[in-house]
Parts: structure tokens; C-alpha cells; sequence
């Protein structure tokens, strides 16, 4: 057996396993964490397929940002496991259909070996091919602006995301650093002249300063 | 090329029984190659803490450990068996897997950098084309050991540390990504060693003056940029609002003990020697000599690393604790606005009859 093929088998299951923890979890936090599993492994078998430049974004975007946002979220929650599953008869159908489609729709992908996807030409690379430059190409040049349009809807996408849920409220006081930063001297301190304080003798209705005041 | 002399001198003196080392050799060698780099890095995270103690105290005024052996050069020894020995404690009710995969996950992205880092011309463990995504997809894992840690200790000071430490390495990870841009766009690779080597010319360097065509001048707001969001990164001070002591105790590490707490504190200075490397390399080129009469060498790398070390302690011993609003909004409201600006700027000076990056 070549080792690559022991990779394979070791990435998938190790992401089969993860996918399978990541529904049957009780805990989210678990489950998310589960679902950062199944995404490495992921990585690691588009890394197989030469795919590294892919490969390791999944890890860049998927694991080390929306990932951790999305713990971030799960792991404040105030989670009732019994509410959770109350609704898990009722919402049966419709997530067994929803299912029953996707593995019918997977098979028809994999079943494509026996359609005559064996017929496509095979992956021959020549040497010192690297496909994330390709991929660089390819997108700044003949897909330039689809790239471009989808980075503009998904800025539009933040912004709207922002302004819906930024609900500013009147009676909170901020800080303005920038005006704390620009304060001056002048503007705290005062200085005074003041002539100098001389001891006076004490008298039966004048204490001696210092003393009186405790 | 040394893999070829060890290589005969191996077949010269195992005679026939090469033949049952062969097929396993590569793995033998990447190993060795993976030792040789890690224990230097291990050895020098032992002894960067006292470093610290000692940089520290002298501008304190102070002596600093000088207690275990001469000058104190065995301390490290003696925290790291003190450490050791301590019981570890979990906390009741404590996700028991995740709170002891949390130091764990805290160490280990700081070690396998290491991997794409080059410390001379091809001396590196894996040359990759894809070096800096690599080391940016393999950074962004550390702050899984910090959330997990703090989210599985079932404390809420944990839990606030790790909700802080989260926000705060997010944050500065955009600005570092956004810093490196710029330098990906004038040394026209993603491989670390070509970086370096794509500092090496210029017309500085036919004066002999080296330095000055290293990627820290033309590139003077990233370098600021990349090593200040590096200290925020290590979540060290200034910006160590994530174990701020008088505000939310130790942070994500508030329920660790011995040596599950020790990892943390190795992952941090392990951080903190990979930050200085980087800076190093992407800013400071690497193991070129600064000079055109001296010649390159290893040695120009470990001493720009040893320098930015020191800045960090520096650092620490200077500034008091950024508040932390004001350090989220130096993250979003200044570097990031900053590496757009200058990516434009030096995307039109590549354009321009100016260009200095041929």
C-alpha cells in the first residue's frame, strides 16, 4: 500500500468520525469543536489532491476565524439539552428528507466512476506546476471581475450586518481617546501663586494649623 | 548537500545492512531535521523567562535571579522541576478531555511554524511554496488552545480571559495578514527563503550598504505594524490585558497548575521567538549579512532575532497596560486602515518608473 493511500484512509476517517461526533454531540461546544476536527481532515485530504493552496485556507478561514467566532457564540449560549431535543419528532421529516436528498445526490457524484467519469483525462502535472499561482491567474485575470463583484456583495454583506444590528443607544457615554489624548497641561492644572505660610502662634480659638483637621 | 555526505558516510560504514535502513531513511532524516530545530527552540524558550528576569531587573535596578547556580543560569532548571512535580489540579466539573487539550493546543501551532521558518539558504525543514499561508493558517490555531482552556476550566475568570484573548489575537492576526501583503507583493513569492532572498538586492546593496534595501525601509509602517500586532499577538505587554492580574487574574490560565500551566508559558515565549524570526525574516533579511563586506551567515539571523527579544522585554519593562478598549481600537481603527493605505501605496510605486523591485 502506498503511503499516500494510508493518509487517505486516515484523514477520512478521522473526518468521518468527526462528522459523525459533531451530530451525535450533546454538548455544541463539543460538537463545534468536532466540526473544527472534520475540517482539518478535510484540509488534509485536498492537500492529497494537490489542492494545498485550497487546503490550507480551509484551515486559515474556516478553522482559525469563522471556527472560533462560532465557539465564541456557542460557548455563551445558556444551552437546556432538555428543550433542545423536545422539538425531534416533529422536525424528523423534514431533516430525514433533507438528508435522504443529500445522500442521493452524493451518490450520483460517486457513482460517476461507474457513468463514465473515468473517461475524463487524468491529472497530469508538469513539473514545477504550482497551482496556487494558477489559481492567482486565473481569477486576476479572466475571472477578474466576478472576483471583484463578489468582494463588493460581500462588503455590502458586512455593512448590512453591521447596520442591522447596531442599535445605538443615547444615554451611554463613551470616551473619546482623541480628545484625552490632546488634553494639555493648561487645561487640568492651574498654577497659583501663593506667598508663603508662616506659623502662627497658636490661640485658645486659632489651633495651630495641622492639627485640627483630622 | 549534507544529506549526501551523511549519506555515503552511512553507506560506507553500515555496508549491507544500508539496505534495511534505506527504505526508512527519509523518515529518519525529516526527524532529525525536526530535532535539530526543536531542541534549540525548547532550549532557548527555557532560558528566554530568565532572560526576561534579568533584562528586567537590571532596569529595574534590581540583581534578578541570581540564587541557583552561577548568576542564576540553573533557574530555569529549577521552575521546570518545580513545575513538573506540582499536582495538577482540575477544577470540578471541568470538561476533563478539553481542559487538558487546551495547553496542548496552546504549544504545539508555536512549534510546527517552525517548520517552514529558513535559518540559511535552504537550511529549512520543509521548503514550500506556500510558505507564509502556512505559517498565517497555522497561527490562527493558537487561540484555539486559548478558548478551549478557558471555556473547559468552567470559571468565569477563565472565561473572560479566554473571550478577551480571543477578540484580542483575532483582531491583530487581520493586521499581521494585511502587513505581510505588502511584503508578498515586493518579493513576488510566498516562500519564505525567496522573501529573504528578494532582500539581497537593490542599489544599496551594490554601495555595500545592505541594510538599507532590506524590506524595513521601503516597508517602514508594515514592519511597525507586523511587530507591534506581534507583541499584541503574544499577548504579551503591553497588550497583556488577556492575564491582566489586577483586573481578571491570570486569565485563560487562571485554574492550571504545574506543568498544564507551564505549557502556557512556554507557548508564550515560544510565540515570542517565532514573532522575533518572522520579523526577522520578512522585515530584516533574515540571515543576510547588514553589510556588503561581511559575509551571510546564520549568525545575523539568531543576532536580529536576539534583538527583537530584547525589545519585547523592553517592552514590558516601559510601558504600562494598554486599556482595552484603546488596544481593540489600535487594532481596527489604526493598523488596519494603515496596511490599506500603504498596500496602495506600494502597489502604485510598483507601477510607477520609480520601482525599486525588479
Amino acid at each position: 500500500m502506498e503511503f499516500k493511500t494510508f493518509l487517505f484512509y486516515m484523514f477520512a476517517a478521522i473526518m468521518l468520525f468527526g462528522a459523525l461526533r459533531v451530530i451525535t454531540a450533546r454538548n455544541p461546544v463539543h460538537a463545534a469543536l468536532y466540526l473544527v476536527l472534520a475540517f482539518f481532515n478535510a484540509a488534509g485530504i485536498w492537500m492529497l489532491l494537490q489542492a494545498e493552496f485550497l487546503a490550507i485556507l480551509l484551515v486559515m478561514v474556516y478553522v482559525g476565524a469563522v471556527m472560533v467566532l462560532f465557539l465564541f457564540v456557542v460557548m455563551m449560549l445558556d444551552i437546556d439539552l432538555v428543550r433542545l431535543r423536545s422539538g425531534f419528532w416533529s422536525y424528523l421529516p423534514l431533516g430525514g428528507m433533507i438528508g435522504l436528498l443529500m445522500v442521493v445526490e452524493m451518490s450520483l457524484v460517486l457513482g460517476g466512476k461507474y457513468f463514465g467519469a473515468e473517461a475524463l483525462p487524468g491529472q497530469t502535472m508538469p513539473d514545477g506546476y504550482s497551482n496556487t499561482k494558477e489559481l492567482g491567474r486565473l481569477l486576476y485575470t479572466e475571472y477578474v471581475y466576478p472576483f471583484e463583484l463578489a468582494s463588493v456583495i460581500l462588503l455590502v454583506g458586512v455593512i448590512a450586518a453591521v447596520m442591522l444590528t447596531l442599535r445605538q443607544r443615547k444615554d451611554t457615554k463613551y470616551q473619546k481617546p482623541s480628545k484625552q489624548i490632546a488634553t494639555r497641561r493648561e487645561d487640568s492644572v492651574r498654577l497659583v501663586s501663593m506667598p508663603a505660610e508662616k506659623d502662627e502662634p497658636a490661640t485658645a480659638d486659632h489651633p495651630a494649623a495641622g492639627k485640627g483637621d483630622q | 548537500m549534507m544529506e549526501a555526505q551523511i549519506l555515503q558516510f552511512l553507506q560506507s560504514s553500515l555496508g549491507s545492512s544500508w539496505s534495511v535502513v534505506a527504505p526508512v531513511w527519509p523518515a529518519i532524516w525529516a526527524l532529525l531535521k525536526i530535532v535539530s530545530v526543536l531542541l534549540p527552540v525548547v532550549a532557548a524558550v527555557a532560558y528566554l523567562p530568565y532572560f526576561e528576569r534579568k533584562v528586567i531587573a537590571y532596569m529595574h535596578l534590581r540583581i534578578g535571579p541570581n540564587r541557583v547556580g552561577p548568576a542564576g543560569l540553573l533557574q530555569p532548571i529549577a521552575d521546570a522541576l518545580k513545575l513538573v512535580f506540582k499536582e495538577v489540579v482540575t477544577p470540578s466539573q471541568a470538561s476533563k478531555a478539553l481542559y487538558f487539550t487546551g495547553p496542548i493546543l496552546a504549544l504545539a501551532p508555536a512549534l510546527v511554524a517552525w517548520a517552514v521558518v529558513p535559518f540559511d539558504d535552504g537550511m529549512v525543514i520543509a521548503n514550500i511554496d506556500a510558505g507564509v499561508l502556512f505559517l498565517l493558517a497555522v497561527s490562527s490555531l493558537g487561540i484555539y488552545g486559548v478558548i478551549i482552556s478557558g471555556w473547559a476550566s468552567n470559571s468565569k475568570y477563565a472565561f473572560l480571559g479566554a473571550m478577551r484573548a480571543g477578540a484580542q489575537m483575532i483582531s491583530y492576526e487581520i493586521a499581521m495578514g494585511m502587513a505581510l501583503i505588502a511584503v508578498l507583493m515586493v518579493s513576488n513569492s510566498l516562500n519564505l527563503g525567496d522573501i529573504v532572498t528578494a532582500q539581497d538586492k537593490g542599489r544599496f546593496v551594490g554601495y555595500g550598504l545592505d541594510f538599507l534595501s532590506w524590506n524595513w525601509l521601503p516597508l517602514l509602517p508594515m514592519f511597525l505594524v507586523y511587530f507591534i500586532a506581534g507583541v499584541a499577538e503574544t499577548n504579551r505587554a503591553p497588550f497583556d490585558v488577556v492575564e491582566g492580574e489586577s483586573e481578571i487574574v491570570a486569565g485563560h490560565m487562571v485554574e492550571y497548575s504545574g506543568m498544564a500551566f507551564a505549557l502556557f508559558f512556554l507557548a508564550e515565549y515560544a510565540n515570542m521567538i517565532l514573532i522575533s524570526a518572522l520579523t526577522a525574516i520578512f522585515f530584516l533579511g533574515g540571515w543576510l549579512s547588514p553589510v556588503g563586506f561581511l559575509p551571510d551567515s546564520i549568525g545575523w539571523l539568531f543576532l536580529k532575532i536576539a534583538v527583537l527579544l530584547f525589545m519585547f522585554l523592553w517592552f514590558r519593562a516601559s510601558f504600562p497596560r494598554y486599556r482595552y478598549d484603546q488596544i481593540m481600537r489600535l487594532g481596527w481603527k489604526f493598523f488596519i486602515p494603515i496596511c490599506i493605505a500603504w498596500i496602495l501605496v506600494v502597489g502604485v510605486w510598483m507601477m510607477s518608473p520609480l520601482n525599486i523591485w525588479h
